[in-house]
């Protein structure tokens, strides 16, 4: 599989003054490319795709293309088996001499069956072929989709991710489902007939010949102004399924509000935009079917004109005329089907162009080529240290997050870091959980560097625990299994006692095995929080990061995963994000952090009196002792 | 999830179809022009034969060159008239098709947003989206093809046969021999076609849920190193989904040879038959011309008989999945009335009356989520509502604003029964902040704009965001007017609920439901957005989810929410004192001592040892 390479794109729109604190890198201001729906897709990557996705069916391909000939062949034997009926037959037949009408009858038998067959044949075949093209596309972008860093994720929205996948892949199945058929047949069979008519008369088949010039400046006139009209239309359909989505995904907030007019006048323009679309689409069409048909018919006309002009000279054989006009019928009747294969062309075409802007999107956090493996735990603890060295940490749309900085997290620490939002906590978490690549420096697990190592290296290194808890369909353990997929019930239970969910997850109707229905619609967010923890405590990293993991977390709950700190996962290395300081308090060492810098580090009593409580982390502390009053 | 199972036996494709008529009706005149017109074309397609049997037999054979060109003009004029038509068809059918669609696609939308949430629970919206896209194309194509050209075929075939019948009854019944057979594969198809066609269509459904699902959850995916697996399940569906394409395919390929080669043998019989009719005189040339160039005219409508009904079928599936969710019930408008009990409690405030709550599709065994909800939140007042991790509480306010509906028992907002009132008036009384902050592809002031009814300016947006904290706003590239959501600017947890808190009190609500609203906010923020918080609170009758005593020090009085019940009422340092499970609950205090790993820990060594 090839993956064309590109530049990273980006061209980094002037810093708009912006900089709000935890502002993601998201598309904003202009010269953004994800403000757009195509990305910026390398030339010829398009067909590159195509081409790659084309390359192993080869052989099949040729057999398709193969068949198709056989069969056309049989198909346009017809009008010649009438020529010599009609020529040869006929007078044989005065003669009392059945040959030749044995001969066309074995003939037309022989025709009929065997484009049957092939038909049949061909149909399977391609089927195949078409089957094996999308199973490898949409395992592309599914795969690729999945490589891509977080940070792309935060800009490219789900629902185009979604469409990328959806309805992009249906117009190629479309196209090759019934275009490349559609095509090939065309071809063949004005290759074909045109032969014959040659064949039959030198003149009539030039005639015919001449013919398909203003036919294919037809068909290229047509495909121009197509790809405008389908580009059009596929972005139009784009963002009614993002509003779709959006809706149906935040349908609480929708009722609650009461946003259901206002969303339905929102849909409504979009949804418009998109009937005048494929509106404008079908028309386009409608324009080329009459306008070549028109072209057609007067072909028709004119050859039948010549050739019967010739037949009452004498000059052509009536049998012949017989036949040219029979083929000729046939000739211009697939121009409609040619029709539907553009359309099919164009919609694809444009869908490709989107998958493969997708496709040539570089991960910006990219498996390493020569993955490195962690050394064994050094001091016989199951955590490792984790070294910030010269790290510094900028969006790609400018903004510095991180100023240049080092940090040396021991193995086996507990650490917490706190700091008001957007002074860089969450970057900090992701660096480590090689969510992002440092813009500069490197991040070090027990001295290697996070980019060295593979997938499975470093998720048995790191795990990160976020606040926003999704829950996948399927059961309970399912979920849970996630952090260890080869556990056994057994283990799922116990990190579930652990932490403290076994008892509510024992109560849902089918215990573990419950169905979690769409995105855990019955479970609270407490309880999938803590889903969450178990799901990590099974996978029970070396290093494990928690960003806000308690935020939706009773007392009990959060007490709960600190007793899991202490006891499963003594050792570990951690790194602790969070707002309460009930957290905090048990940590080894915290760091507060402030505007990207690290202001204050210690261990939590002497940040409360080191300084003399002067300290910020004194001004928090105080501030969560008052509210425990 | 996927859907029920195609209703075997005693679905009608054409019963389903009918289901259509609602959306065809205004445009069923442009539909039955365009039907006219295209069996016009058609028929003109038949005529063009007629012309060159009169042409071979007539100025041809009597050499005649004046005949000839006029045979030619006759042939062009067919032929513009012809190309005109099919132009002309297709015209009227575009724009209103494309608008069918359109309304097909708004109507379903429209509904979505008025079925209950407990349908949303369990519909996965990539099964509601694939309805709303490929459903619905699919039954645009029916109304464009399938519906016109069965209809225009049918009636291409009969005349055609007509034709050659009067022309030469023999030869026209041999053409006519292979009628039957092909009439009963395509019922056999037919069917078959139907059900494995359901089967793929909900398949692409479960897919595009997957799909949804690994972007949604990226996060987690990528934070365990799991895309293989995850990427290994998905094969499995679209190798699924293959399986099935093949199944299809090759239905298809057996419909497509049966129709390829039995009306070609007929063609070949009919040759054989007339050309030994024309040695022995009985028949001319020009004639069998004529007859075999009709045959060949009508091969086309017999063969794409085929694909028609395939489309045909696919439609009716579309359509099918299209009713499944439009023909659920949206939420009552005003179930009960007349039970608005006293209209003197102007201030009552917010009261339960022996609110009962299972969810509508549990078993009739299953026990209630709340069992017994007997509480009086005063006017005024603020009750904070605390209960272990999964008691019901986002349950208990989600009956409030009516996202659920209470199984028994009754809400009551200053006396008047939440079930009398409508939902939107319901709804502009009680704003809610959710626990888990959305916001919509709008502008940051648009998405707390939306808590207001319309008449809020600017004032009331700069107070909410005060309220809320979230001043950081004015601060975004573009202020309040910086796009957010899906396709904009993506803003932290803490972020996101700060707006959505702002939302909610945006519109000086009469009453207030506060999911865990400072969850995400840092104690520094959490402080301030307390303070100004407290100010809204005086004037509201509010009911705040509570899982610490910062927030629950928020309210006048708290309620404990326990076994289904409110266990018990009072102020937070009342039941602090009073009772054991809340003080649980607030201090973590554990009951059977605190550091102590319990019972449940003591197991913990054998994981660790499994794991080396």
């Amino acid at each position: 599989m090839t993956t064309p390479t590109t530049p990273a794109p980006a061209p980094a729109p002037a810093a708009t003054g912006q900089d709000a604190p935890d502002v993601t890198p998201a598309a904003h201001g202009t010269g953004d490319h994800f403000d757009q729906d195509v990305l910026p897709t390398p030339p010829g990557a398009t067909a590159a795709l195509l081409r790659s996705l084309l390359v192993p069916m080869k052989a099949r391909v040729a057999l398709t293309t193969t068949l198709l000939l056989f069969q056309q062949a049989a198909v346009q034997a017809g009008p010649l088996l009438v020529a010599y009926a009609i020529d040869s037959a006929v007078p044989a037949l005065r003669r009392d001499d059945l040959g030749p009408l044995a001969l066309v009858a074995a003939g037309y038998l022989l025709c009929a069956l065997a484009s049957g067959a092939l038909q049949y044949l061909f149909i399977r075949v391609a089927g195949r072929v078409s089957q094996d093209v999308l199973l490898d596309l949409r395992g592309r972008i599914f795969r690729h989709a999945q490589a891509l860093s977080v940070d792309f994720h935060e800009r490219y929205t789900s629902g185009r991710l979604i469409s990328r996948s959806t309805t992009d892949v249906e117009s190629l199945r479309e196209l090759l489902d019934e275009g490349l058929q559609e095509l090939v047949t065309v071809v063949l069979s004005f290759v074909y007939i045109t032969a014959m008519l040659l064949w039959l008369d030198l003149g009539l088949g030039a005639a015919a010949l001449a013919s398909l010039v203003p036919l294919s400046l037809l068909v290229r006139l047509y495909q121009r102004r197509a790809v405008k009209v389908y580009r059009l239309r596929s972005t139009a359909v784009a963002a009614v399924i993002v509003k779709f989505v959006e809706t149906m995904n935040g349908i609480r907030p929708v009722r609650a509000f009461r946003r259901e007019a206002a969303n339905e006048a929102e849909f409504g323009t979009l949804n418009h935009r998109h009937e005048r679309r494929n509106g404008d689409a079908i028309l386009e069409m409608a324009r080329y079917v009459a306008g070549s048909r028109l072209v057609a018919n007067t072909a028709v006309a004119a050859i039948v004109l010549w050739g019967a002009y010739r037949v009452a000279d004498g000059g052509l054989a009536l049998g012949v005329l017989a036949a040219a006009v029979l083929y000729l019928r046939r000739l211009y009747d697939p121009i409609d089907r040619l029709a539907m294969f553009l359309n099919s062309y164009q919609s694809a075409a444009a869908s490709l162009e989107k998958i493969a802007g997708l496709l040539a999107q570089t991960p910006s956090v990219p498996e390493p080529e020569a993955p490195r493996s962690l050394p064994a735990p050094r001091s016989g603890q199951p955590g490792r240290e984790v070294v910030f060295d010269g790290v510094r940490f900028a969006y790609r749309t400018g903004g510095e997050v991180l100023p240049r900085f080092d940090l040396t997290l021991p193995a086996g620490q507990t650490v917490a870091v706190v700091g008001s939002t957007g002074a860089g906590k969450s970057t900090l978490a992701k660096l480590l959980a090689r969510f992002y690549d440092p813009t500069e420096g490197r991040v070090l697990l027990d001295g290697v560097d996070l980019r060295d190592l593979a997938t499975p290296e470093l998720r048995r290194g790191v795990v990160m625990v976020t606040q926003e808890s999704f829950l996948f369909s399927g059961t309970v353990a399912e979920n849970i299994a996630i952090g260890r997929p080869d556990a056994t019930r057994e283990e799922i239970e116990e990190a579930s006692k652990a932490i403290g969910a076994h008892e509510f997850i024992s109560a849902l109707p089918d215990g573990y095995d419950t169905d979690v229905r769409k995105r855990g619609g019955r479970i609270s967010a407490g309880q999938r929080q803590l889903v969450a923890f178990a799901r990590a405590l099974l996978a029970d990293p070396a290093v494990l990061i928690l960003d806000e993991a308690t935020s939706s977390l009773d007392i009990p709950g959060e007490r709960a995963v600190q007793r899991a700190m202490l006891t499963v996962l003594k050792g570990r290395t951690a790194v602790v994000i969070a707002h309460r300081l009930s957290t905090v308090e048990t940590a080894d060492r915290v760091l507060v952090m402030e505007h990207g810098r690290v202001v204050e580090d210690g261990s939590p009593a002497d940040l409360v009196a080191g300084t003399a409580g002067t300290g910020r982390y004194a001004d928090l502390h105080r501030a969560w002792r008052d509210s425990l009053a | 999830m996927s859907t029920t199972p195609a209703l075997a036996d005693d679905r009608s494709t054409v019963r389903i179809l009918l289901r259509l008529w609602p959306y065809v009706r205004p445009v069923r005149t442009r539909l039955l022009v365009a039907a006219v017109v295209a069996v016009l074309a058609s028929c003109i397609g038949l005529v063009i034969p007629l012309v060159l049997k009169w042409l071979v037999d007539g100025p041809v054979a009597g050499r005649d060159p004046q005949g000839v060109w006029l045979g030619a003009l006759y042939l062009l004029l067919l032929g513009l008239a012809e190309a005109g038509l099919f132009g002309l068809r297709r015209w009227l059918v575009a724009r209103p098709l494309a608008g069918v669609e359109a309304r097909m696609r708004a109507d379903l939308y429209g509904h979505l947003q008025r079925v209950p949430v407990a349908f949303h629970d369990r519909w996965a919206s990539g099964q509601l989206l694939s309805r709303a896209t490929t459903d619905l194309m699919l039954m645009r194509l029916f109304l464009a093809f399938p519906l016109t050209f069965l209809l225009v075929n049918g009636v291409t075939i009969i005349v055609g046969v007509i034709i050659m019948l009067l022309q030469d009854w023999m030869l026209g019944l041999v053409i006519l021999g292979p009628a039957v057979p092909v009439i009963i594969t395509c019922v056999v198809f037919e069917r078959r076609y139907a059900l494995v066609a359901r089967r793929a269509q909900d398949q692409v459904g479960d897919l595009t849920t997957v799909v949804e699902e690994n972007v949604l959850g990226i996060r987690i995916i990528k934070g365990f190193g799991r895309h293989r697996s995850q990427a290994r399940a998905f094969r499995q569906m679209v190798r699924t989904l293959r399986g099935t394409e093949l199944h299809k395919a090759r239905l298809l390929a057996s419909i497509w040879a049966v129709m390829t080669t039995l009306p070609e043998l007929a063609i070949g019989a009919a040759l054989v038959v007339g050309t030994v009719q024309v040695a022995d005189g009985d028949l001319s040339a020009g004639t069998l011309v004529a007859f075999l160039s009709t045959a060949l005219a009508l091969r086309w409508p017999v063969d794409s008989i085929g694909f028609l009904l395939a489309m045909t079928q696919e439609a009716a599936t579309a359509t099918e999945r299209y009713f499944e969710v439009m023909d659920a019930e949206p939420e009552s408008e005003t179930v009960t009335a007349g039970t608005s009990t006293a209209p003197g409690h102007e201030d009552d405030g917010l009261r339960f009356h022996a609110v009962r709550f299972r969810h509508p599709d549990a078993d009739e065994d299953a026990p209630y989520v709340l069992d017994h909800i007997d509480l009086h939140i005063r006017h005024g007042e603020s009750m904070a509502l605390v209960g272990a991790t999964g008691s019901g509480k986002t349950t208990l306010t989600a009956l409030v604003p009516r996202l659920h509906e209470v199984t028994a028992g009754r809400i009551t907002l200053d006396g008047e029964d939440i079930t009398a009132m409508s939902r939107a008036e319901l709804r502009a009384k009680v704003a809610v902040a959710f626990e888990e902050p959305t916001l919509f592809s709008a502008s940051v002031g648009e998405n707390v704009l939306m808590g207001a009814d319309g008449d809020a300016g600017p004032a009331e947006l700069d107070r909410a965001l005060a309220v809320a904290q979230a001043g950081f706003a004015h601060d975004l590239p573009e202020g309040t007017g910086t796009q957010v959501g899906e396709q904009g600017l993506s803003l932290s947890g803490g972020q996101r609920q700060r707006l959505a808190l702002a939302r909610a009190v945006v519109g000086r609500p009469r009453f207030l439901v506060l999911d865990d609203p400072l969850s995400a906010l840092d104690v520094h923020t959490e402080a301030l957005v307390e303070t100004a918080l407290r100010r809204v609170l005086a004037e509201t009758t509010a009911l705040i989810v509570a899982h610490r005593p910062s927030t629950v020090l928020l309210a006048d009085r708290v309620a404990l929410l326990s076994g289904g019940r409110i266990a018990a009422v009072g102020t937070h340092h009342e039941l602090l004192r009073t009772n054991a499970e809340y003080a649980w609950l607030m201090s973590g205090a554990d009951r059977t001592g605190d550091e102590e790993p319990g019972a449940a820990l003591g197991s913990t060594g054998a994981m660790e040892e499994a794991h080396r």
